[in-house]
């Protein structure tokens, strides 16, 4: 028996013992090494893709005409187009495209590939071709709205004189990237340009070309040594999918990875006191908002909407269980974009609510408020339940997952929603479209992908000047009807914005130049490097 | 004559032989045909209650009413649930698994992906909860109340209740984090990542067994630092449960009479313990063996978040969250297929140790 014993005493140690003893993990000198979550990537089409995660991709596959410079983000800078104009009449766009960019296949990029990458966004008609369709291209006229002048000269012609920094904003958006029209075409399969295959292929001209890609586990990008703007310094980005938070801090702490980007404050916290690792806190777009449904009494008395205001603990949680993560920021417009408004003039104040609740008439009452089951949100909600209680409104919570409330919340079906909305393109219009207008209140206009609409708030305060801002030549007064327009929506609108996303960044110390895309854009990986 | 007649009934004898043969063989179809349909028609059934819409799912937040309406039509979820269902088990007899909503490749392609990850991990998790397990549920039951069996009844207790997200952390953060001796997250480093997905080539899609055929070893030997840990965790509770069930199968033989008989006519008690006894538990400890196997091998959703481990529990979890059913039916049938085989597996072994039940 104590043979039998030994035996399985020297199987175990066997077992142990046999995995190689390692010394410091590094990853490869010339590779940038991310652990990140992308099982939210379904498509790598650009003119479908609309994930945070494939658009960070993409960002660096693809070209736009039109660009940002990830060393200081808001101007736009020329990307395959080297110049562009518009015409006096004011609806006339004309693009001229460098000569001296090649696609991934070698192909020559040509205003063809362009005018066919806008036109076939269009046709397509996914979930962003908004952002194009909203200058009046349709599926049937988009052939002659969009034309080839020369081989090297792009026209574009809009339904109406819009603000040119509208236009060429939107022309940043990952919908908006040029594809190699031969290399798609050449797997079209039943008409569909390229869409099956481009999918899960890409055909792009960026730093980057996609070199692997295995969804919900990795994809590796290679450097695009023709690249107009000159070869990345980085040879290859390795993406890893690490879903777990605690895991990708270990990985980054042992030097397995040189980049994390979904660590929790705790993980943060963790980090302190490491030389070998530093954070970088970037805002990012995404608000935090509380809504109210305007088809629910007495959410919809315009004191009792104040009332709310004056129930969130905003300060409170900022600097408790959000440290960090979020910031007080209580405007439509994330800070960062054109006309944000930064004034907070509320902060929790229970008597002052109760006053406002009397005014109204209205006593106790109970609501729902509709919530996915994310820890941050949950949190929030929970937060907000508490001061609610204090003016002696009972809140339930109705949770779920992302989709199961977000399918209630687009059927108006919610009392409170809280969540958040992240911008889709750079542009002050991409929130102010949804907070700040809604064409049709009723149930049968359908406008689900419109908050305004969701919380059936006809928005008739700022419908027109949101519909005139658009329109506005002179950039310094477009800014100043945006901050006019936050300013009413501040106080006339059932939306409590509360919070504005802060990406921390943990990587290596020997990295520099990573930019996770500021509150405006998808991620640059091609200005990053190692010492 | 009488020789004729003699071979003539023993034809006959094979020929009903055969005949029950094919029997059999035809039972054991319809068997299998009935409960993968049942499985099926659940799944579906569950796949479509749950209170998510597949294609908010995959269009986000920004699609239009029309576009919304337009993928419905096209994934064909327009139509009544049975036709739907007609339609997914007419295209699976055909060998078309569907597409995967959340990744857009063949659902068949997905599972071949990730259950190979799976699979590693299972097969040696077994492994070790075989070799620790059974020897100690048999120290075990052969002294019981000894301090051998309070301590594997301790370490079995604690298999049974310790979260196995803590364990794998705090595995990752002493042997990887502290100690270096492991690999950490994941199948592999990245260096031997790009070898292995650019040079070695992939036959069967489980790492060690690729690079052992390509005698790829360095790449060989990082893998097998990496899957040790999860490995050694899953094991774990594989050998909890398997030293439990082998100590309590083990206690009621060495009670009955043969035992007894043996020990009186001076057998060695090593040789009654391990010989006498243990090969008759071996029938019920190939079942519950089998049983954890197949466990293990519908991927742990937990082991592998904490691992970076990209396996068929992953995946199947990731295509309910976003009602991605081709993919949840595609991973159900993976998971039923190795149940059943599994078990096809442990009646053959059963012949193979049992004489009575050949």
């Amino acid at each position: 028996m104590r043979k039998f014993l030994f035996a399985a005493g020297a199987v175990a140690a066997a077992i142990v013992l046999s995995a190689p003893a390692r010394v410091v993990a590094e990853t490869p000198a010339d590779t940038l090494v991310i652990a990140d979550k992308i099982d939210d990537i379904v498509s790598l089409d650009p003119a479908e893709s609309f994930e945070f995660s494939g658009n960070d991709m993409l960002n660096n596959v693809y070209d736009t005409l039109v660009e940002l410079d990830p060393e200081n983000l808001g101007p736009l800078v020329p990307g395959l187009a080297e110049s562009w104009s518009l015409a006096d009449d004011g609806v006339t766009y004309t693009f001229k495209i460098r000569e001296d960019a090649k696609f991934h296949s070698g192909n020559p990029v040509t205003a063809e590939d362009a005018a066919w990458s806008l036109q076939r966004a269009v046709i397509l008609d996914k979930t962003p071709s908004f952002i194009l369709t909203q200058f009046g291209f349709t599926a049937e006229n988009v052939a002659e709205k969009i034309t080839v002048s020369g081989e090297y000269e792009l026209t574009i012609v809009t339904d109406k004189p819009y603000a040119p920094s509208f236009f060429y904003n939107c022309l940043t958006a990952v919908v908006a990237s040029v594809v190699d029209k031969d290399t798609a075409m050449g797997h079209e399969a039943d008409g569909d340009m390229g869409y099956g295959w481009l999918k899960t292929n890409t055909a792009g001209s960026g730093a980057y070309s996609l070199r692997a890609f295995k969804p919900q586990d990795s994809y590796i990008l290679e450097a695009n040594a023709d690249y107009w703007r000159g070869a990345p310094a980085l040879k290859r980005v390795f993406l890893r999918h690490v879903p777990e938070p605690a895991t990708q801090r270990l990985l980054l702490e042992k030097g397995d990875v040189d980049l994390a980007r979904k660590l929790t404050p705790v993980d943060i916290e963790g980090l302190e006191g490491n030389a070998d690792v530093k954070v970088d806190d970037t805002v990012r777009g995404r608000i935090m908002y509380v809504a109210l449904s305007q088809k629910v009494e007495p959410l919809n008395n315009p004191k009792v909407i104040e009332a709310f205001k004056y129930l969130i603990d905003y300060d409170g949680m900022a600097s408790t269980f959000l440290k960090g993560q979020y910031k007080k920021h209580q405007a439509f417009l994330p800070e960062g974009f054109l006309g944000a408004l930064t004034e907070t003039p509320y902060s929790l104040d229970i008597e002052k609510a109760k006053g406002l609740l009397a005014e109204a008439g209205v006593g106790e009452f109970e609501v729902t408020i509709f919530v996915r089951n994310d820890q941050d949100r949950l949190e929030m909600a929970q937060a907000f339940q508490n001061t609610l209680a204090q003016a002696g409104i009972t809140a339930d919570l109705r949770t779920g997952t992302g989709k199961e409330i977000l399918g209630e919340y687009r059927a108006r079906k919610h009392d409170i929603y809280l969540g958040a909305w992240g911008p889709d393109y750079p542009d002050p219009h991409t929130n102010a479209d949804t907070f700040a207008r809604n064409p049709d209140n009723s149930d049968e206009g359908a406008n689900t992908g419109i908050l305004a609409w969701r919380n059936a708030w006809p928005a008739t305060e700022v419908n027109d000047m949101t519909n005139a801002a658009v329109l506005e030549k002179d950039t310094a007064k477009r800014e100043q009807m945006y901050l006019e327009i936050q300013r009413l929506h501040q106080t006339s609108s059932p939306f409590a914005p509360m919070f504005q996303l802060i990406e921390q960044v943990a990587m290596r110390s020997n990295v520099s130049g990573f930019n996770p895309g500021g509150s405006i854009h998808s991620a640059f990986y091609w200005k990053t490097t190692k010492e | 004559m009488a020789i004729a007649s003699v071979e003539g009934a023993a034809g006959a004898s094979r020929r009903a032989a055969l005949g029950r043969f094919l029997w059999r063989i035809l039972g054991l179809i319809a068997t299998l045909a009935v409960t993968f349909l049942g499985l099926l028609a659940i799944t579906f059934v569950i796949g479509r209650v749950i209170p998510i819409d597949p294609v908010l799912a995959i269009l986000g937040e920004r699609a239009t009413e029309a576009q919304i309406a337009a993928a419905r039509e096209r994934l064909g979820l327009n139509e009544p649930l049975i036709v739907q269902f007609g339609v997914y088990v007419r295209d699976v007899l055909s060998g078309d698994f569907g597409t995967s909503l959340a990744t857009s490749r063949p659902v068949l392609e997905d599972v071949a992906r990730v259950f190979p990850a799976t699979l590693e991990l299972a097969t040696i998790a077994t492994i070790i909860g075989v070799l620790l397990g059974v020897p100690a549920g048999v120290l075990a039951a052969s002294k019981p109340g000894s301090w051998m069996d309070q301590l594997v009844r301790l370490i079995g207790l604690m298999g049974y209740s310790m979260p196995v997200f803590w364990l794998g952390l705090m595995g990752l953060l002493i042997f990887y984090g502290e100690l270096g001796w492991v690999g950490g997250p994941g199948r592999l480093d990245t260096s031997y990542q790009f070898i292995f997905d650019l040079d070695v080539p992939q036959v069967t899609g489980a790492i060690l067994l690729d690079t052992a055929l390509a005698g790829a070893w360095d790449v060989f030997a990082n893998a097998f630092s990496h899957i040790i840990l999860p490995s050694a965790v899953l094991g774990y509770y594989s050998m909890a449960y398997i030293s439990r069930m082998t100590r309590s199968f083990m206690m009621e033989q060495l009670s009955q009479e043969y035992v007894t008989t043996a020990r009186v006519k001076g057998m060695p008690e090593w040789r009654v313990v391990w010989v006498h006894a243990l090969r008759n538990v071996l029938v019920p400890l190939i079942t519950v063996i089998a049983l954890s196997y197949a466990n293990l091998l519908e991927g742990s959703v937990l082991t592998e978040t904490v691992f970076a481990w990209p396996g068929l529990g992953l995946y199947i979890t990731n295509a309910l969250f976003s009602a991605d059913m081709a993919a949840v039916m595609g991973g159900t049938i993976v998971v039923g297929a190795v149940f059943i085989m599994l078990n096809l597996l442990s009646d053959v072994l059963y012949r193979v140790v049992d004489p009575r039940a050949r």
